[in-house]
């Protein structure tokens, strides 16, 4: 049943993506057939693992947030704020290697978390609805990176050193995993698997272990399942609140890493609407962090597919965001709907077996 | 003194009492315009692309109205805007200007229609909704422009070709304008050339407002009253106010809350497709260009929350956030973004001596040391960034919500789930 509805909602998008080919003149079977095959190799399989491994971060970002009933909408701002912050921090320091990638890191994490923690604050202690506070922290972040990318433009003619912040030094950059994927063939491609995957793992095992190993993960659930029950329980859920948004920024923050370590810098042409896919990502594995990772790698060979379509040109490549929406929209229904009828099974359950009891208890004076 | 000017005030009639605050907002920019070295803050031409600018953000501002006032939160807003360029250019392309304003609407109404099928028949998170469109919208648009538009003359997978007008309308007698072959007299361009003190700058303005407007700007403000009319004084927006109140109140009147819901949210789209369908004519981009929401459906929302859920209020947040933009366009080197900083300095300062005499001790320390920064900076710099525009809006909701929430209002059921039978 918990699988039925995401399994139904991928299904279902097929079938109507299919359906939006064959009017704008295309064969859906041989489009599907092109993505499969397509994913079917392994250049194409790190490649996906690559464009998986910030969505899944950006995903435990959001779900850290749900879990406490907090939207977290400025994931958005978040890692690009961080991830500018980070590659200038990166790029003007020389330092031996480990202290380097961590400096950098460490930067991201710490402008990630601060920017969450304007919102979080004003929810706090303000009373701002943080869905409107991370909004506007989003339009605040793209005004002031816009300018930032201009002013921390590395120094010399652009023909050579090319758009964007100066280059972090070999030091600064995490070593790739390549290795990994080489150990069953050769790559015939330049691609590399980026060592943030990692970190993206890292980040998994510790939401779990927080959220369902320590006091605080329980005070975080229990604080989203039930406000009124968590605060008469002695939980200070709004300063829960708080904690949470540091947290989901701090780890927001590592979402631009895998880029700024591939570029080892951050240019006007940094990869967007990151933040808002991480929600959906989130929402497609209902925030566990095995679910977040299947809906990661779900995303990431929509991604890696629309390479393909543009190459063979069975398909126009836009189809694949459609196919997001799609599936976006249809999982979300189908979980509300799946929730409703367990709803009301259970109530049919207890019904039943108060009436059973009901019985028995007129059947003792008897 | 200053009491007594505020009773008289209170005590005049809505319209009456909105003239005088823009008379005084355009006496502030007078005076600071004389101690600075500027003359756009009032001209002609800043108060007529003010006009323009805030359009697509009033639209998406009082779709979201329409939508909140319902009961359900529209974050898609900015989607919606983006189904509504589309559709708005292909009509416009096709069938002409008028054609594709009703097309552009009717193609955000569709991105309502898919929120209000989500949230209000399936009950899901509004939120989530939201963000569905948000993603998917652009991803339809750029389909589509790719089977269409790069078909055309001089239409690209991100652009379509050029669009064409459909008219402008000068006022006669106040801007010179024409009735039948006849050119009436320009009556504030006299004033305005007189270049009296105060006097010529407030004529100036007001031409900025009468002069030259496109027929769908004026037709756009023609809908604040409008919706004004609908939403407060007409069964069905009693009925509408209702599904965001207390919607389980509305059932016991035999209400079909889940029909006014519906109607909320596609009205919602289609006025956010309005204003998406506005951003490609020729009043501001004059071509569907991807991207070119740019934000504004976000702003709409920003305008939403400072306009305290009500059409003017959503209208005077619109035109607040396409000041700063509409002076940044002519204002190369950046003096008169600078002298809004003085204007923005003095304003917080009243609202803390305000709110000091009412006893708001932190609300009033609060404006009182934003206020003093701001001043600070107009001393400390000769221009601003230009981004410091960009960003304005985003900064004066965060500060309106952060010290002057108590005075806003949402609906009271606005965001929260409703099932026909569960309370």
């Amino acid at each position: 049943m918990a699988l039925a509805a995401p399994a139904g909602a991928v299904l279902f998008s097929f079938v109507a993506s299919g359906i939006v080919l064959i009017i704008a003149g295309s064969n859906p079977f041989s489009a599907y057939r092109d993505m499969l095959e397509h994913a079917s190799k392994l250049e194409v399989q790190v490649s996906m693992l690559n464009r998986a491994t910030p969505l899944y971060i950006s995903g435990v970002a959001a779900a850290i947030g749900f879990k406490m009933n907090l939207f977290n909408i400025g994931v958005e701002g978040q890692y690009r704020m961080a991830a500018i912050f980070a590659a200038y921090v990166g790029g003007s320091v020389a330092l031996p290697g480990p202290l380097h990638i961590g400096l950098i890191l460490l930067t991201a994490m710490v402008v990630g978390g601060m920017w969450a923690g304007v919102a979080g604050a004003l929810y706090t202690y303000r009373g701002v609805n943080e869905v409107i506070a991370t909004i506007m922290l989003n339009g605040i972040a793209l005004g002031i990176i816009a300018w930032l990318v201009r002013r921390w433009q590395a120094p010399g003619n652009i023909a050579q050193v090319g758009v964007g912040t100066e280059p972090i030094d070999d030091s600064g950059l995490l070593p790739t995993l390549t290795w990994i994927p080489e150990l069953i063939r050769d790559l015939r491609a330049t691609e590399q698997l980026t060592g943030v995957l990692v970190i993206a793992i890292v980040v998994g095992i510790v939401y779990h272990a927080v959220l369902n190993r320590t006091i605080f993960g329980y005070d975080l659930r229990a604080s989203g399942l039930n406000p009124v029950a968590a605060r008469s329980g002695g939980i200070a859920s709004r300063r829960m609140a708080l904690t949470a948004m540091l947290m989901s920024g701090t780890v927001a923050g590592l979402v631009g890493m895998a880029e700024i370590m591939d570029k080892a810098r951050y240019d006007p042409n940094f990869v967007g609407f990151l933040g808002f896919n991480g929600i959906a990502v989130a929402l497609l594995g209902r925030n566990h962090p095995a679910g977040i990772a299947v809906g990661a790698l779900i995303w990431a060979f929509l991604d890696a597919s629309s390479d393909i379509l543009q190459v063979t040109e069975t398909a126009p490549k836009e189809i694949v965001d459609i196919m997001r929406g799609v599936i976006l929209l249809t999982v979300v229904i189908g979980y509300e709907v799946v929730r409703r009828i367990r709803v009301r099974e259970e109530a049919a359950r207890a019904a039943a077996r108060l009436a059973a009891a009901n019985d028995r208890s007129v059947e003792v004076p008897a | 003194m200053t009491s007594a000017v505020t009773t008289s005030v209170n005590s005049l009639p809505t319209w009456a009492r909105w003239m005088v605050y823009t008379a005084a907002g355009i006496f502030v920019l007078s005076v600071v315009q004389s101690l600075t070295d500027t003359d756009k803050l009032t001209s002609t031409t800043t108060t007529g692309a003010m006009l323009r600018w805030a359009v697509p953000i009033m639209m998406a501002g009082l779709g979201g109205m329409f939508s909140e006032r319902a009961g359900i939160v529209n974050i898609g807003l900015e989607g919606m805007m983006v189904l509504g360029m589309w559709a708005g250019a292909w009509g416009t392309v096709n069938y002409g200007p008028w054609s594709g304003l009703l097309i552009g609407v009717i193609g955000g109404a569709l991105g309502g229609l898919v929120h209000a099928i989500a949230t209000v028949s399936f009950g899901v998170d509004h939120i989530i909704s939201g963000v569905a469109v948000l993603i998917a919208a652009p991803g339809v648009a750029r389909f589509l422009s790719l089977e269409i538009f790069s078909n055309y003359d001089g239409g690209s997978i991100t652009q379509s070709p050029r669009l064409t007008s459909a008219g402008k309308f000068t006022f006669p007698f106040l801007a010179g304008g024409r009735i039948g072959n006849w050119r009436s007299p320009d009556w504030l361009a006299w004033f305005t050339e007189k270049d009296w003190w105060f006097v010529s700058d407030l004529t100036g303005a007001l031409r900025g407002l009468t002069f030259n407007l496109s027929v769908f700007t004026i037709l756009a403000y023609a809908l604040v009253p409008t919706a004004a009319f609908v939403v407060w004084r007409t069964k069905f927006g009693l009925r509408l106010r209702i599904c965001g109140e207390h919607p389980t109140a509305g059932e016991t009147q035999g209400i079909n809350i889940y029909l006014y819901k519906y109607i909320g949210v596609i009205m919602s789209g289609a006025l956010a497709g309005f204003g998406g369908a506005f951003i490609a004519t020729p009043e501001l981009g004059g071509i569907y260009l991807e991207g070119s929401v740019n934000n504004r459906g976000f702003i709409g929302l920003a305008a939403l929350i400072i306009g305290n859920w009500r059409p003017a209020g959503v209208m005077v947040g619109a035109l607040l956030f396409g000041y700063p933009t509409a002076l940044g366009l002519r204002d190369l080197d950046g003096a008169a973004t600078h002298s809004l900083l003085l204007v923005a300095g003095a304003s917080l300062l009243v609202i803390a001596v305000v709110n000091l005499r009412g006893g708001r001790h932190t609300d009033g320390v609060l404006a009182a040391s934003i206020g003093s920064l701001s001043i600070l900076w107009f001393l400390l710099s000769d221009t601003t960034p230009d981004w410091f525009v960009n960003i304005l809006p985003f900064i004066i909701v965060l500060l309106v919500l952060a010290f002057f929430s108590q005075r806003l209002r949402m609906p009271a059921a606005d965001g929260r789930p409703y099932r026909r039978g569960e309370t």
